[in-house]
């Protein structure tokens, strides 16, 4: 177990920047989803820890020692590929085996000199990680013999079976279908859990980084653009690229201006007026362009003409039993509003929408920055 | 018995399909294959005389004689002897070749194909090509090999490994591309080094295409033909008579009988070697999944 630790680091393809200086301290025993759409540096940033791309600046530590320029087989790491990477030549046995065969491991200690294991040691081992990930029967197959659910455990297994400083996980759950993501997912959270090692996990599904994530970085283009707890990002997105990106539907986003003339404080926006949180009341100057949010979930049916913010312009309506997503459109802007239970809207028509100021957010439309 | 499974499996329309869609490669495989060879079999029975009757049927005795004389012995183990030198050292140089140009670097397709490039020459060019480099005055290399009845198969060898080189590359190459990066790095972080990723992982995932080159290597070596009518014809002191060079030889009025024995016997030689091949290694070979 050890903390795993980005300074500075940037990493560079001929002229393209797949992770520009990224800061990012991942806690002994967290489990850390990298977040971001395809392209956003996050694989990157996960097979630099394991060392099979090099940094070209900026410092990588496991623990307080810098791996830059450590072999891959020596940093203690073990990692599950999106394909799993099983040897479709060897057994399961053997697959699970393989990271005890060649590599050293402190088994007599932290102080003590590495070693390889003994027959029996391995034995063991395997023998440990196969009960865990419910593999006995499976043993003496090969990985095409096997299903998608199975061969992802046995790919989990052989990185477990070394009991590494940290799990590096690259979008693990993505060739399962959507059932079995979702049992895995739950399994995978009950694993951290019971052998308490740090995990950094690579991901581009929201829905995986929410419901398992100790904390999430939320990267795009390379950078870092947000590091904090599901809830956090959730509700307090630091730019208008967290906020579009995490929730579905996405935030809707209108630009607007700050006024305090004519009633409450608010931003007006064309077609109506939202409030705005009232710590934010006494800071913004009259006449401030900002971009206003809102998430769908936020925005709800006013219940008297007073309490309307905005009049959306209804589109279409679908109906998904437990909820109702109403499309439309809020002075030529496209919004989206996610209601409970059954409602009565038709496209043509208008709706009058509410939202709380607290559930407002705001952001400053030049840098996309959230306004605190 | 037979009849009766097929007619539960398949409709007769079914089978009058397939039979439609084999009939042409039928058709090419027993005009230029099935017919000639049976032909040749049948040519083996009969003994050519000088004088008198031209043919004179002599049911299996000539195959008797033939397959069991001094000469035939000589011809298999000088062929035995080309492919014994040609194969083994072609597959593994094709192999280093393939590792060493399969990366991703700039100007790499230069490098892959320079490597290539032998399968684009004829025999005739290859041998020329080889006939100079060992030439004792003008050479590169001087030696007197080709005149040498102890250097000679060596020498033809030579161009033998060299012809099929570029060949023996590219299907490894293509092999290689198959093996999925995810897999090496894999391995690479379960520690193995280069040449224990190379050994233990990679070869075994391309066994399919290294039995398949085995096979293929050793057929052609067992009918090499043109590198040595050129760079030797067959001498010195017949040391580079391979049975396709004696078969070549026998091709004349008087002996045909026993140029056709020598074909069949090649014929059954290629066929076990290549039957041997299949039993013993095709159950280490993995197929993918």
């Amino acid at each position: 177990m050890a903390s795993v630790t980005f300074e500075n680091v940037s990493k560079r393809f001929d002229d393209v920047v797949a992770v520009d200086d990224l800061d990012l301290a991942i806690a002994d025993g967290e489990l850390m989803v990298l977040l971001g759409p395809s392209g956003c540096g996050k694989t990157t940033a996960l097979r630099m820890i394991a060392g099979l791309e090099a940094a070209t600046s900026g410092k990588i530590l496991i623990g307080d020692q810098v791996v830059n320029h450590v072999d891959p087989a020596r940093r203690d790491v073990s990692m599950v590929f999106q394909s799993y990477a099983l040897y479709p030549h060897m057994t399961v046995q053997r697959n699970i085996e393989s990271p005890l065969l060649i590599r050293r491991y402190p088994v007599d200690g932290p102080d003590r000199p590495v070693r390889k294991l003994s027959k029996a040691e391995r034995n063991e081992r395997v023998a440990e990680a196969a009960r865990v990930l419910d593999l006995e029967p499976l043993l003496q197959r090969k990985p095409a013999a096997l299903s998608g659910g199975q061969r992802q455990r046995v790919a989990l297994a052989r990185a477990f079976v070394g009991r590494p400083k940290a799990f590096l996980m690259d979008e693990p759950l993505s060739n399962l279908d959507a059932k079995l993501r979702a049992q895995t997912r739950v399994e995978l959270v009950d694993l951290h859990r019971r052998i308490e090692t740090t995990v950094v996990y690579v991901t581009h599904d929201q829905v995986e980084a929410m419901t398992m994530a100790t904390r999430i970085a939320i990267m795009s283009n390379g950078r870092l653009q947000q590091l904090g707890t599901p809830r956090d990002v959730y509700d307090t997105p630091a730019n208008l690229f967290v906020a579009q990106f995490i929730g579905t539907p996405a935030m809707n986003c209108l630009p607007g201006t700050f006024t305090s003339v004519g009633g409450a404080a608010g931003i007006e926006v064309e077609g109506g007026r939202f409030p705005v949180p009232s710590k934010l009341q006494a800071r913004l100057e009259e006449g401030r362009p900002v971009t206003v949010g809102a998430r769908p979930e936020h925005l709800r049916v006013a219940e008297a003409p007073s309490g309307t913010a905005v009049e959306l312009q209804v589109r279409a309506a679908e109906w998904l039993g437990h909820e109702c997503l109403v499309f439309g459109s809020v002075g030529g802007e496209p919004v989206v509003v996610r209601l409970i239970g059954r409602v009565g809207v038709e496209p043509g028509g208008s709706l009058p929408l509410a939202v709380a100021p607290d559930d407002v957010h705001l952001f400053d439309p030049d840098s996309g920055r959230r306004l605190d | 018995m037979i009849a009766a499974w097929w007619h539960r499996r398949y409709s007769t329309r079914e089978t009058l399909l397939a039979l439609l869609f084999l009939a042409p490669s039928i058709a090419v495989f027993v005009a230029f294959f099935y017919r000639p060879f049976l032909n040749l079999v049948y040519w083996g029975t009969f003994e050519s005389r000088r004088r008198g009757a031209f043919f004179e049927s002599v049911g299996l005795r000539q195959y008797r004689e033939q397959l069991t004389s001094d000469d035939f012995r000589q011809g298999l183990w000088h062929s035995i002897q080309f492919v014994l030198y040609t194969v083994p050292t072609g597959l593994v140089l094709g192999i280093l070749l393939a590792v060493a140009a399969h990366r991703r670097l700039k100007g790499i397709k230069i490098f892959q194909a320079i490597f290539a490039s032998t399968i684009a020459s004829s025999v005739a060019v290859a041998s020329v090509v080889f006939f100079f480099f060992l030439n004792p005055t003008v050479g590169i290399f001087r030696v007197d090999w080709l005149n040498n009845p102890d250097m000679a198969m060596f020498a033809v060898a030579l161009s033998g490994i060299w012809r099929h080189l570029g060949l023996s590359f590219i299907i490894v190459l293509a092999g290689l591309q198959s093996v999925p990066d995810e897999v090496l790095e894999a391995a690479t972080l379960d520690g193995y080094g280069p040449v224990r990723r190379l050994l233990r992982i990679t070869l075994p995932l391309i066994s399919p295409v290294l039995l398949f080159l085995l096979v293929v290597l050793v057929i052609f070596g067992f009918q090499a033909f043109a590198e040595i009518e050129i760079l030797t014809g067959g001498g010195p002191a017949a040391s580079t008579e391979t049975l396709v060079f004696k078969i070549f030889r026998l091709n004349t009025p008087d002996s045909i009988g026993i140029g056709a024995v020598y074909s069949v016997g090649l014929f059954l030689v290629t066929l076990v070697v290549t039957g041997l091949q299949f039993a013993i290694l095709e159950r280490r070979v993995h197929y993918g999944d």
